[in-house]
Parts: C-alpha cells; sequence; structure tokens
C-alpha cells in the first residue's frame, strides 16, 4: 500500500552533457567550491570525503534508506544515487547548513522535542527530508507525512516522533 | 489536525533528574549532524581500505586453489591477506572457536570470507576483491530445518525443560490438540553498517574504534588473531548507529580483520562493509519451526504442553545457546503450563549463522504459545482474551515450565484488564463481527496479546557491570561505564541517576564514550539489562564519591552528616551553602580521593543450567497490546488501523526515552512479523540482501491510531536502580498482537476452521491462508 514518492529532479543544466567539464562548481551551504572529483563519485562520496561535511550518511549506498537525503536547488534527493559531477552549479544544503546563525532551524527543534530519533544515524536524512516535504506542500496531516516520508527509514521505529515534529514545523511554518 | 496517536506517561516522580522525560544525551548533534560515527571520524593520514573477499558461486565446498595473484596486482592494493597472514588463531568466535576470520580448508555459507584486500581507497579494494582465481568442489549444503532435521546435524546438543509428567498429561487429558508454526528469522539492518577503524601503536598496541555492543569482547578477539596480550588492545565505542543485537558478536569479525590489516601494514586500516555484504555475511534472527501439541480441558484450561523448538542456526554455535534457551524460557508466554516438555534443537545449515537480535529468541517461543491460545480460542469458539485470561499466572498456578515461581501475575492481569476496557475491547469486538458480517471482501481482526519477558542474562555472569566516575575540582563530572549506547538513550538514563546522586544538572555530567581502557570485562549491552546494571554501577560509584565528600565536609565544617544535601547544583551544609565544585576543590586540597569505579552484580539469580533448575531472572516486565487490522481477501494486503499499549516499565528513569523504546520495538516487531521476509535459493543464496527486496516498515507502515501508554506502577517490586524496569526487548513482542489479529480476520472466513498462516503475515502468506480457508468452506 506504500509508494515511494518522487525525488527531485536533476537540474536542468546537468542533463546538458556540454555543461559537463572536468571542474565542478557547487555551493554547498553557501559556500562556493571549485572542485575536480573524479567522474563516477557520488554526490555523497564528493560531501563527505572531499568536503569533509559528514553529517550526510552513508546507510544502504543504494537509494533505498534516505539517510543520504539533501536538497539540491531546495529538491531533496539521495545524494548516493546521484553523481556530483551532474550537478555544476547546483546549491547544495546539507544538514549541516540548515541552522543560521547559531539557531536550529525549526524542524531540527522539532525532532528533539517530538523525539523524532533514537541512535540518531537516520537523522540528518529525515530532517532533510522533512525540509522538502513541508516546502513541497506534502506536509498538510499526519497521513499525508506518513506517506511522503515513507522514502526514509528509521530502523529504530521513531516514526510517531518524526511524524510528531514535521507535523508540528509545518504548522510552525 | 487531528492527533497522531497518543502517548502518556505518569506525573514524574519527586526528584530533579531521574523520571524526567530528557531529551536524549546526543540529539542536538543528531539533528546538527555533529554526532561522530566511526566512519565519521576524520581518517588519520595514511589510512588504508578493508574489504573482505570470498567466492560468489560457492555455498559449501572444499577449497580446491585459491589465486590472489591478480588482487595483489590490481592498482592500488597495498596487501592481501589470508588465514596465514594470521599471527594468532584463525577464530573470530565469542566462545566455541567454530568461526574462523578466513575459511581455510572448507566453505560453509554463502558470503563467508576467504581473505581480505588492503588498499589506498575502498574502490579499489572492492574491485580488487572480486580478482580472486577461486577453484571449489561443491558439497550439497543443508539449507533448510528440515535437510538439517534429517542429518541429523546440530551445532550444540539437544537441550530440554520438563514440568510434571508431560506423558501422563498427554495420556489423561480429556482434549488434544496439535499444530506447527514456521517463524521467519530477521535482518537487524541497522542504518549504521559494520564499520571498524584500527589504528597501529607502539609496542604491539592496537586502538580499534568500532560500533560493537560488546566492546570487551571484541578486544579479547583481537588480541587472540593478533596474539597479544588483552591489554594490548584498546577498544573504544562511542555510539552505534542501532545494534539491536547485531552488533553483540557480529561487530567482532570486521574489527578483528582491520586490526590484523593495521598491523600487517603499520598504517591505520578501516573497514566498512558494504551493505550487500553486510546483509549477506552476518547472522540474522533465528528462523524456527515450532511443534506443539497441547492437552486441555472442556473450558479450554491447558493440562499440558508439549512443545518443539527447531532452530535454524546457520554454520556455526555464535550465541544460538542462549538465544534458543529464551526460546525455551518463553515458551509459556504468560500461561500456565501443569505440565510441560520444551524441547529444543539447535540445527546446523549451511547458511549465515544467527545470532542476537532484540527478545534473543523469546519472540519466537512466546509467538508459539500465542498460536496455541488462537488456534485452541478457535477450535472452542470462545474470544481468544477469555482463553487467555482463564489460562494467566495467578495464585497457586505459578511455576513456569523451568520451575521459576511467576510472582508478579497479579501486575500481568492488571495491565490486560486495564487495557481491555481503555481500548474498548468487548465493543470493539462486537463492532469487528458485525463488519465481517456485512463486508464480504474485507474483513477485520481484533486481538490483545500479553507479554512477560524474563530480565537477567540467563548466562549468570554477564549480570555484573563496571563504571567510573571522576569529580573534578571545577565540579565537572566525568561519568563512564561499560555499557555502549546504541540509540536506547542508555548514556542519558545513567547520567540522570549520577546528576541525581550529586544533585546537579545534565551539564555538569559529561557523558564519555565506552573504553575497555576505563572499564574492562564487561558484559555485552544486551538482554534490556544495560540500564539496570550499569546505572547501578555508576550509582554505586557517584555515591562512593560523595560519601567521601560528606565525611569530609561533616568534620571540616562540624555539621552533622544527615543536614548536607546536594540538589540544585549546590552542595547545603547546614546553615552554609556551597558549589559542588567549591567543596572539591577544598576536598583536593584535604587530599580526598575524587574518583571512583563502581561495581554491580546482579542479586537473586541462580540459574543451573546443566540441572534445568533455580532462578534465571530477577524480575519480569509487563505489557500488552491490543490491535485491530483490516485484511483484503483479493490480495493479502494488510492495515493495522489501531493499537493501543500499556507497558510496565517499574518507576520510569525517563518517560520520554521509554515510549520510544516502546514504540520503536512495536514496530520493528511488527516488521519481523508482516513485511519482512528473509529469502534463500535453493543453493543457499540470500536472494533479499539489499532494503530494495527486503521491506522494513516505513512511516506509512506505522498505524495511523497508535495509543501508547506507561503503566502507571508503584515500581518494580525488584530492588532495581531507582525501581524501574528494563524496556529494550519486551515491546518487540506487543507486535504479536497484530500477528494475532491477522489470525483473527483470517479465522472469520471460515468460523471453527484454524487458518494456515506462517510468520511473517505477508500478502503471498496471507493470500495463501485465505484461499485455504476458502477451500476448507467449499470442501
Amino acid at each position: 500500500m506504500a509508494v515511494t514518492p518522487a525525488v527531485g529532479t536533476i537540474s536542468a543544466a546537468a542533463q546538458d552533457s556540454s555543461t559537463m567539464t572536468d571542474t565542478l562548481r557547487i555551493s554547498v551551504n553557501g559556500t562556493p567550491h571549485e572542485l575536480t572529483p573524479d567522474p563516477r563519485q557520488s554526490l555523497l562520496d564528493v560531501l563527505r570525503e572531499t568536503l569533509d561535511l559528514t553529517g550526510t550518511k552513508k546507510g544502504c549506498n543504494q537509494g533505498a534508506c534516505g539517510a543520504c537525503t539533501v536538497l539540491v536547488d531546495g529538491k531533496r534527493v539521495v545524494s548516493c544515487l546521484t553523481l556530483a559531477a551532474m550537478h555544476d552549479g547546483a546549491e547544495i544544503t546539507t544538514i549541516e547548513g540548515l541552522a543560521k546563525g547559531g539557531e536550529l532551524h525549526p524542524l531540527q527543534t522539532a525532532f528533539i522535542e517530538h523525539d523524532g530519533l533514537q541512535c540518531g544515524f537516520c537523522t540528518p536524512g529525515q530532517i532533510m527530508s522533512g525540509v522538502a516535504c513541508i516546502a513541497e506542500g506534502h506536509a498538510g496531516s499526519p497521513e499525508e507525512i506518513r506517506f511522503w516520508m515513507s522514502g526514509n527509514i528509521c530502523r529504530c521505529g521513531a516514526y510517531p516522533g518524526i511524524v510528531a515534529a514535521i507535523t508540528d514545523a509545518a504548522e510552525r511554518a | 489536525m487531528q492527533p497522531d496517536g497518543t502517548r502518556e506517561a505518569p506525573a514524574a516522580a519527586a526528584l530533579a533528574s531521574v523520571g524526567q522525560s530528557l531529551p536524549h544525551d546526543s540529539a542536538i548533534r543528531h539533528v546538527s549532524g555533529s554526532a561522530v560515527y566511526v566512519d565519521d571520524i576524520r581518517e588519520p593520514a595514511g589510512t588504508l581500505h578493508v574489504v573482505p573477499g570470498w567466492a560468489r558461486d560457492a555455498t559449501r565446498g572444499r577449497i580446491v586453489s585459491l589465486d590472489l595473484d591478480p588482487v595483489r596486482a590490481h592498482p592500488g592494493v597495498v596487501a592481501v591477506i589470508g588465514p596465514a597472514d594470521i599471527p594468532g588463531k584463525n577464530d573470530v568466535s565469542p566462545a566455541l572457536g567454530d568461526e574462523p576470520m578466513f575459511a581455510e580448508e572448507e566453505i560453509l555459507f554463502w558470503g563467508q570470507p576467504l581473505f581480505a584486500v588492503v588498499a589506498t581507497t575502498r574502490e579499489a579494494a572492492r574491485h580488487a576483491a572480486r580478482k580472486a582465481r577461486i577453484e571449489v568442489e561443491d558439497l550439497p549444503p543443508l539449507l533448510t530445518v528440515e535437510d538439517a532435521l534429517a542429518a541429523d546435524e546440530t551445532v550444540l546438543p539437544d537441550y530440554q525443560f520438563r514440568k510434571g509428567s508431560p506423558e501422563t498429561g498427554l495420556a489423561t487429558a480429556s482434549h488434544l490438540m496439535e499444530g506447527s508454526l514456521r517463524i521467519g528469522g530477521q535482518e537487524h539492518f541497522y542504518l549504521e553498517g559494520q564499520v571498524s577503524l584500527a589504528v597501529p601503536g607502539e609496542d604491539g598496541d592496537m586502538f580499534v574504534h568500532t560500533s560493537s555492543q560488546h566492546p570487551s569482547e571484541t578486544q579479547h578477539i583481537i588480541a587472540r588473531v593478533l596474539a597479544v596480550p588483552d591489554a594490548a588492545v584498546t577498544v573504544e565505542v562511542r555510539r552505534m548507529g542501532g545494534g539491536f543485537g547485531g552488533k553483540e558478536s557480529q561487530a567482532n569479525h570486521w574489527a578483528a580483520i582491520a586490526a590484523i590489516a593495521a598491523r600487517a601494514t603499520g598504517r591505520p586500516c578501516k573497514l566498512r562493509l558494504d551493505r550487500d555484504d553486510d546483509m549477506i555475511m552476518t547472522g540474522k534472527r533465528h528462523d524456527f519451526r515450532v511443534d506443539w501439541k497441547l492437552g486441555h480441558d472442556a473450558e479450554g484450561l491447558l493440562r499440558v504442553v508439549d512443545m518443539r523448538l527447531f532452530a535454524r542456526c546457520g554454520y556455526s554455535a555464535d550465541l544460538s545457546l542462549g538465544v534458543v534457551d529464551r526460546s525455551m524460557f518463553h515458551a509459556d508466554s504468560s500461561y500456565y503450563y501443569p505440565d510441560a516438555m520444551i524441547h529444543s534443537r539447535r540445527l546446523k545449515t549451511h547458511t549465515c549463522s544467527n545470532t542476537a537480535f532484540r527478545g534473543f529468541g523469546g519472540p519466537q517461543g512466546m509467538l508459539a504459545a500465542e498460536r496455541m491460545m488462537d488456534a485452541l480460542a478457535i477450535r472452542l469458539g470462545v474470544d481468544p482474551l477469555d482463553l487467555r485470561k482463564r489460562n494467566f499466572y495467578r495464585e497457586g498456578r505459578d511455576v513456569t515450565p523451568y520451575g521459576m515461581k511467576v510472582e508478579e501475575h497479579a501486575t500481568l492481569h492488571a495491565i490486560v484488564d486495564q487495557l481491555e476496557e481503555s481500548s474498548d475491547y468487548r465493543r470493539r469486538r462486537q463492532e469487528i463481527a458485525s463488519f465481517n458480517a456485512s463486508s464480504p471482501i474485507l474483513k477485520k481482526g481484533l486481538a490483545l496479546t500479553p507479554v512477560k519477558f524474563g530480565i537477567s542474562f540467563t548466562l549468570k555472569h554477564l549480570n555484573q557491570a563496571g563504571a567510573l566516575v571522576h569529580l573534578y575540582t571545577d565540579g565537572s563530572i566525568h561519568l563512564n561505564h561499560g555499557g555502549t549506547e546504541m540509540g536506547q538513550g542508555l548514556f542519558q538514563k545513567v547520567a540522570q541517576i549520577v546528576a541525581e546522586e550529586f544533585g546537579v544538572t545534565l551539564d555538569k555530567v559529561k557523558i564519555t564514550a565506552t573504553h575497555t581502557g576505563k572499564v574492562p570485562n564487561t558484559g555485552p549491552t544486551a538482554a534490556s539489562s544495560g540500564t539496570d546494571l550499569n546505572g547501578m554501577a555508576a550509582k554505586i560509584a557517584a555515591e562512593t564519591i560523595r560519601n567521601r565528600l560528606v565525611a569530609f565536609a561533616a568534620e571540616r565544617y562540624q555539621v552533622p552528616p544527615d543536614a548536607i544535601s546536594f540538589a540544585d547544583n549546590s552542595v547545603q551544609l547546614g546553615e552554609r551553602s556551597m558549589t559542588l565544585g567549591e567543596l572539591a576543590r577544598e576536598a583536593h586540597l584535604a587530599r580526598i580521593q575524587l574518583s571512583a569505579a563502581g561495581f554491580y552484580a546482579t542479586p537473586n539469580i541462580t540459574w543451573d543450567r546443566p540441572s534445568a533448575s533455580g532462578r534465571p531472572f530477577f524480575y519480569f516486565a509487563y505489557g500488552a497490546a491490543c490491535s485491530e487490522v483490516t485484511v483484503d481477501t483479493m490480495t493479502g494486503e494488510m492495515r493495522v488501523d489501531r493499537v493501543d499499549i500499556l507497558h510496565d516499565v517499574g518507576r520510569s528513569l525517563n518517560p520520554a526515552i521509554d515510549i520510544g523504546q516502546i514504540e520503536g520495538g512495536f514496530v520493528q516487531g511488527m516488521g519481523w512479523l508482516t513485511t519482512e521476509e528473509l529469502v534463500w535459493d535453493d543453493r543457499g543464496r540470500l536472494r533479499t540482501h539489499a532494503p530494495s527486496t527486503y521491506k522494513i516498515p516505513t512511516a506509512s507502515d506505522v498505524p495511523e491510531d497508535f495509543r501508547v501508554t506507561l503503566y502507571a506502577s508503584a515500581g518494580n517490586p525488584s530492588p532495581t536502580v531507582y525501581r524501574s524496569k528494563a524496556v529494550g526487548e519486551p515491546p518487540v513482542m506487543l507486535a504479536i498482537s497484530v500477528f494475532s489479529a491477522i489470525y483473527d480476520a483470517l479465522a472469520s472466513l471460515n468460523p471453527g476452521t484454524i487458518p494456515d498462516l506462517d510468520a511473517p503475515a505477508t500478502p503471498e502468506a496471507i493470500l495463501h491462508a485465505v484461499l485455504s480457508m476458502k477451500r476448507s468452506r467449499a470442501g
């Protein structure tokens, strides 16, 4: 009865192969980077291993668990399933970029208040996915949230807290 | 917007830290992405990456030749390690010596490592690992319970409990009934896979960061394979991204390979298993066949139970002794068996070695008992809840098949009675009957099932724990103990206990990583006992320091000891008040020791396995769940409509964490019994080795209406830490109510006929059961 929600599509520029060069210009959490990744490197590996942004987690490395979810130009993407080289010119937001000026994002606060976490390994992906879920307008009811968050596995089963946190943050947004 | 279920807890006790719903200790780091897991540790310069190599075409067979030259020739490869490169024993088993690090002569399951590649990048190591030329002479594998029974192959001797005279019981019971149930296993799917980083030091030392529930055992096994003293190896675990039993023994192998690689190359070595390799190579929850026979009277009161538990253990013993014992200990669920035979066989198959998984065999034994209740209720045409209550332990009918007396049966009765009332069971039973009468395709089912779970390791010596507490002269406190944090909130609960002892707020207590150099010879964080054991050890350590401070201050300030109190971040000495830091500084100048080790051993457990007698458990944790489901008889699809839970955690140390454990345990148990199906093909290859083929519950699978309440307990009658009760595993078994509710829905198709449903109740299994119910009706 569950359907996997659509994840963000890659940017138009990335689909045009003529724009692919050896140099990758991306902005991550507002900081511009000029990189020369191995063309086979996933966005996840570039974030974790080149940029040392280890908040984004590698759970299954095959796009099925959601732990590596980040925002690419505002849309949620499982970063293990997309090549970094496809995102020239993109703006990437990771869990490290969510807080502003030392203030947690309202969804981060809500995850703490509603105990939407246990081991914490899925949490960055859940929160990035939740931010997008709210922005997409898919957080109108707990039922809708459950459906549109079903691409992010929490093996600890903290779903009641996760859904409550997103419900709460959506109401405050 | 409608509330998404409810969570209710009794009002907090009159304590400052203990009993408060404080968030997980790492909550702010988890939501910020700054919590460091092993794979997030900044790699030391020159770190190499390790990948195990295996024979992708072999399940069981003799190794004829292994040519690793092509692996060595691959660019980036620094070393290739095989059995000959192990300085010590080629054995990573917990105890019995039956698990080689690398198979030497015979491959015993599909996925067994034969060697490991060490390379400058993980990618290079992965590609190289596939280049080995391996020749294997295939041997016929044993794959199923039936294969192993036919071959009479076991990993450990059979074991049984006998109570009274089961033979007489079966011969004289007025009514007999029998059946058989297959119970599937379960993949842990800890979101953080197995991972270790080994850093070699001077003089043969090895420091290993790993994700293990049992750092002491990891340490001992690394020492064994390196042929160094235990003291040369230090293992540290700050946190795990989930464990669930899958890192109790299963983390050792990978830590040991990383350490061997670090020794061989002299460089830091990291091994992080690829997810498919992780699922293929590591053990899972045991799958079972359970054959049962019971005798009962006309009212459904049990006279005798004969249960045969056949566990598929895989190629080695691992923890199967204790796991299957615990199945036997829970083969009674909450019911009194006047005479009983509980027999078990630990079958050897050529599959991964099954291991600990939250509940540790208990869920399988309990599921079989609940199946007996459901089947008997259908046969007698009575409400299953009435039959359950009739057979509950009670005064005079309170001795288990293993001879321990159930003392707290009043709690069991109170929980079930309260839940029956609060879930509106009787009215909904009527409504569901009318719904089913008028709904030809969709059928509803309802079940209320109990949980009684024994708390203590049944291997007695594991019931001990140590802690180390330092008070510094600025008043800050360093807290360390032998328990590991895997998301269950152990670190936070123990910190709350220590904060309570010193009367300080949690920010004064520094939680530190589990470290074999600080607290040695620990047991695993398992058996739900983490807080019971480590919380008590830390409390004892904190009390020791506090008592020294009290004795010192009483003399220095000439106040009676009972006029000294620790609260609100200050110490009250009669009329005088000072901070804990001020007192610590004065005590330090007076040469008072401000550090203490605490040690705790669980009292009142006397189990003797050889004679199957004594008391295995300190106490029982209780709970009950009422689940309502809808089954689509055209497709086999199933939806859980509503779940009500009432669960006993004694006096809660942290209601928010406890409720999280109950919700999460239930969801995980529901996955085990509904969607999570492990499939091995006829060549013994696991076909479900990725989340794409193995269905773990997601947010959309959680019951729409989910009501969790903590039982208003007067406190654990047994003297546990602050009279709390263990909470890690018991909630998994609350999910049996879902399985029973599905059974109830199926039974409505043809009243009086026993449905044929094994676990997990996937849509396929449900559809199969629906069709057989319809056939029996037609016949």
